[in-house]
């Protein structure tokens, strides 16, 4: 296996995959280094990246008038950033901006999805893996919601 | 069984009032059966012409009555409306006062009061069983309670071996009656054989052989003895109801979510008067009284009951909320967490709780229901 | 929210082990249980954290310095230290469940050299509302804590992380031979276990501080009962092996 590929099995995310589905995916994947301050990606946009942190701090929020971006999840080494871009319209619900100096693995999404459409077993093993984010990120939202160290109402 | 010590002697009628009388001279208030408001009630006498003469029972869920018996019984009856837990662990009790100066300090004072020397007369098996239940909550913890403490030790006990229990009462399936094993001074039999009521009386500890050898009576005959075997092993056939304990904490413990909760608790009225009338039940608030003076605040604990609302409240709610959960818990822990807690059960089969509760639910009805129908789950959260 | 320093008016010391609680009692209102949040080996005054959410918490809040209340105590388990010694920690609070672990994560300075790594997850509503900040950014500056602060919401100027305390979880260091000292409101306690155990600790090395009504507090007024536990005597500290199968029977 190459180098990437081993940097993949190294990442929570890929944790237990195939190494025929890793190698595969390797040829969609790149290293890459965002320097701290930039903003990674735009609501709205078109999503046509998806990375696996490493290293450094990614924040995820919307931008309010007058507000500036409001943090609503905040990612780390281990995290992946982007989930869009497996599902149609392929937009960006949030920005999302460097914190620090962020290193990662970025996929071309494009090629992601042809590789997924070309073998459903692939396609299959990653939805799976991006469910499993979004129902953690599902039940961090909701138990927010319930504002647990807020003052309970009297009941 | 090891005997009692010292000798069994027997009495006539008028010999019971020897005993009130030798208890009275060594300082004793007695509290004994007497009848107030068509029930039978535990209050201090001075003579026996105040026991409830010719007096019977007749108890069934939700119902209490007295009758005249046709003969001259003083205990025949069974368990009082109010149990003896009142005297021990008195309704309110004031733990502490605290006085607060112009400067803000506070100045705390203990309010020890006198401690009451109490004999009680009559007390039953089941009422025994029930005041050693309550010596592991009050006396047997790592923090004894003073009041419960002082008072028990100063305590006379004269049991009275039972003949003639109710239609609620199963005690025989709790083991703690009809006779009386442990924990009296003296106990007395009622013998009804021969017209007048005769007593049959042994000592259970050392204060009770001392009062025992101090009484102008005939050592008991065997046939006396004999006679006041009978009567338990009688009263033990009369049990108006029955209790399966067999495995019974753990037959409860895997059956919260069963149904029968549900069925209950539609009935249930959760007005706590079982856990008052239950001897037991030692659930307790403590609440603050503040003097008019405005320099002066009392804590008082006050008997509380699990099943009103506030009783599980956290600051924002309350953690049971429903009828369920509250009858649930009562009855788990009488008889079941009990056990674990205490090492003992917590229900004596007294049958208070069925005769005074006013829709008349019978624990030993829904134990037996859930036993019927072991490991059925259902009905609501 | 209010820290209350206390005294004893004779100048008598308590002692008492870290998760201990203390019944605070206000003039002419009540008593409540208050966790104790100072540190056990130190000789200082005796620090509660109390929150305004009651009649007698309300009567605390209240009181000025040099004002006199009243104390019963210590009661209750504490968090055992002792048998946590020679292996790592993982500390996670929620809310004002810091002010019971704030004892224990003192403590654990004063004698640093007995544990080995020592995680600390502090979960918070927003930035503003962090119990002990000042101590919290000490603690953030030590090289021998490693200390994770998360809010549920942000607020401008916040440039740490945000997110539910579990999503921390996965991230730091957790040995299954280490020790995990709980305190949140429950149900976060609830989520904490079961990430901890999928971090692959298991229940009986994961310690939570267990809140129910507290009258005596010596397991005589029946209110704590948590099935056969008496949360003021038994606990409030207590294993999840033992806590998880009463809480999963709902109005236990």
């Amino acid at each position: 296996m190459n180098s990437l590929a081993d940097e993949l099995t190294a990442h929570r995310f890929f944790a237990g995959m195939a190494d025929a589905h890793l190698e595969v995916l390797t040829g969609c994947a790149r290293n890459v280094v965002i320097p701290g301050g930039t903003s990674i990606i735009r609501e709205g946009a078109e999503a046509n990246v998806f990375w696996a942190l490493r290293a450094g701090r990614v924040a995820l929020g919307v931008t309010a008038p007058g507000r500036g971006m409001l943090t609503i999840d905040t990612l780390h080494a281990g995290d992946v950033l982007g989930w869009a871009w497996l599902f149609p319209p392929y937009r960006w619900h949030f920005d999302a901006d460097a914190l620090d100096d962020v290193h990662a693995v970025a996929f071309d999404a494009l090629c992601l999805r042809g590789k997924c459409s070309a073998d459903p077993a692939l396609g299959f093993d990653l939805a799976q893996r991006v469910a499993a984010i979004l129902g953690d990120r599902l039940s961090s939202a909701r138990m927010r919601i319930l504002d647990l160290y807020g003052s309970p109402q009297p009941g | 069984m090891a005997g009692p010590p010292g000798a069994t002697l027997s009495l006539a009628g008028d010999g019971l009032e020897a005993v009130i009388n030798a208890v009275r001279e060594k300082g004793y208030t007695v509290i004994a059966p007497t009848v107030r408001d068509g029930a039978i009630a535990y209050e201090p006498v001075t003579s026996v012409t105040q026991l409830p003469r010719g007096i019977g029972d007749e108890q069934a869920p939700a119902r209490y009555r007295l009758r005249d018996r046709d003969d001259d019984a003083l205990f025949g009856f069974a368990a009082a409306p109010s149990s003896w837990k009142r005297y021990l662990y008195p309704p309110a009790t004031t733990l502490w006062r605290v006085r607060r100066d112009e400067q803000g300090s506070l100045a705390f004072e203990e309010t020890a009061a006198p401690v009451p020397r109490y004999a009680f007369l009559g007390v039953r098996a089941c009422e025994l069983a029930a005041i050693l239940v309550h010596d592991r909550v009050f006396a047997g913890s790592t923090h004894p309670d003073p009041t419960y403490a002082a008072r028990r030790r100063e305590l006379f006990i004269i049991a009275v071996h039972c003949g003639s229990p109710s239609g609620v009462c199963f005690c025989t399936s709790m083991n703690t009656g009809p006779r009386a094993r442990e924990g009296f001074d003296l106990a007395i039999t009622e013998l009804l054989d021969a017209g007048a009521p005769r007593y049959v009386i042994e000592a259970g500890s050392p204060a009770g052989q001392e009062l025992l050898d101090t009484l102008d009576a005939e050592p008991a005959t065997k046939a006396d003895l004999d006679a006041a075997r009978a009567v338990t092993d009688v009263a033990a056939e009369r049990m108006g109801r029955q209790m399966d304990t067999r495995d019974l904490p753990q037959m409860l413990q895997r059956n919260l979510e069963h149904p029968r909760w549900d069925d209950v608790a539609a009935r249930c009225l959760s007005c706590g008067n079982c856990t008052m009338a239950c001897p037991t039940c030692f659930c307790s608030d403590d609440v603050e009284s503040q003097a008019p003076d405005g320099a002066t605040s009392s804590r008082v604990r006050e008997w509380a009951s699990c099943f009103s609302r506030d009783f599980s409240y956290i600051h924002g709610g309350t953690v049971r909320q429903t009828v369920r959960s509250r009858y649930r818990q009562w009855m788990t822990h009488k008889l079941g967490t009990w056990w674990d807690q205490f090492d003992s059960s917590g229900c004596v089969g007294c049958g208070r709780c069925i005769a005074w509760c006013p829709v008349g639910i019978d624990i030993t009805e829904e134990a037996a229901a859930i036993r019927s129908a072991d490991g059925l789950r259902g009905g609501s959260a | 929210m209010v820290t209350l320093e206390l005294e004893a008016t004779d100048g008598s010391r308590l002692r008492y082990a870290a998760g201990q609680f203390n019944m605070l009692y206000a003039y002419p209102v009540g008593e409540v249980a208050i966790s104790i949040s100072a540190n056990p080996a130190e000789d200082g005054p005796i620090a509660h954290t109390v929150r305004n959410v009651g009649t007698v918490s309300r009567a605390l809040c209240g009181l000025q310095l040099g004002d006199t209340l009243g104390l019963r105590g210590p009661f209750g388990s504490g968090w055992g230290l002792d048998s946590a010694a020679g292996g790592d920690l993982v500390i996670v609070a929620g809310g004002i469940g810091l002010a019971p672990l704030r004892s224990v994560i003192a403590q654990v300075i004063s004698q640093r050299e007995r544990f080995g790594a020592v995680e600390v997850v502090i979960g918070t509503r927003t930035p503003e509302e962090l119990a002990f900040r000042e101590q919290v950014e000490m603690w953030r500056g030590r090289d021998d804590l490693s200390v994770h602060v998360t809010v549920d919401r942000a607020t401008p100027g916040w440039h740490g992380t945000v997110g539910v305390v579990t999503t921390v979880l996965p991230r730091i260091r957790c040995d299954p031979g280490a020790i995990a000292l709980v305190c949140g409101p429950e149900v976060m306690m609830r989520f904490t276990a079961l990430a901890l155990q999928e971090r692959g600790l298991p229940a009986s090395r994961i310690r939570v501080s267990m809140e129910r009504n507290m009258q005596c507090a010596v397991a005589q007024c029946g209110h704590c009962q948590l099935g056969s536990v008496f949360v003021c005597a038994d606990g409030p500290v207590l294993t999840w092996d033992r806590v998880e199968p009463l809480l999963a029977v709902r109005q236990l």
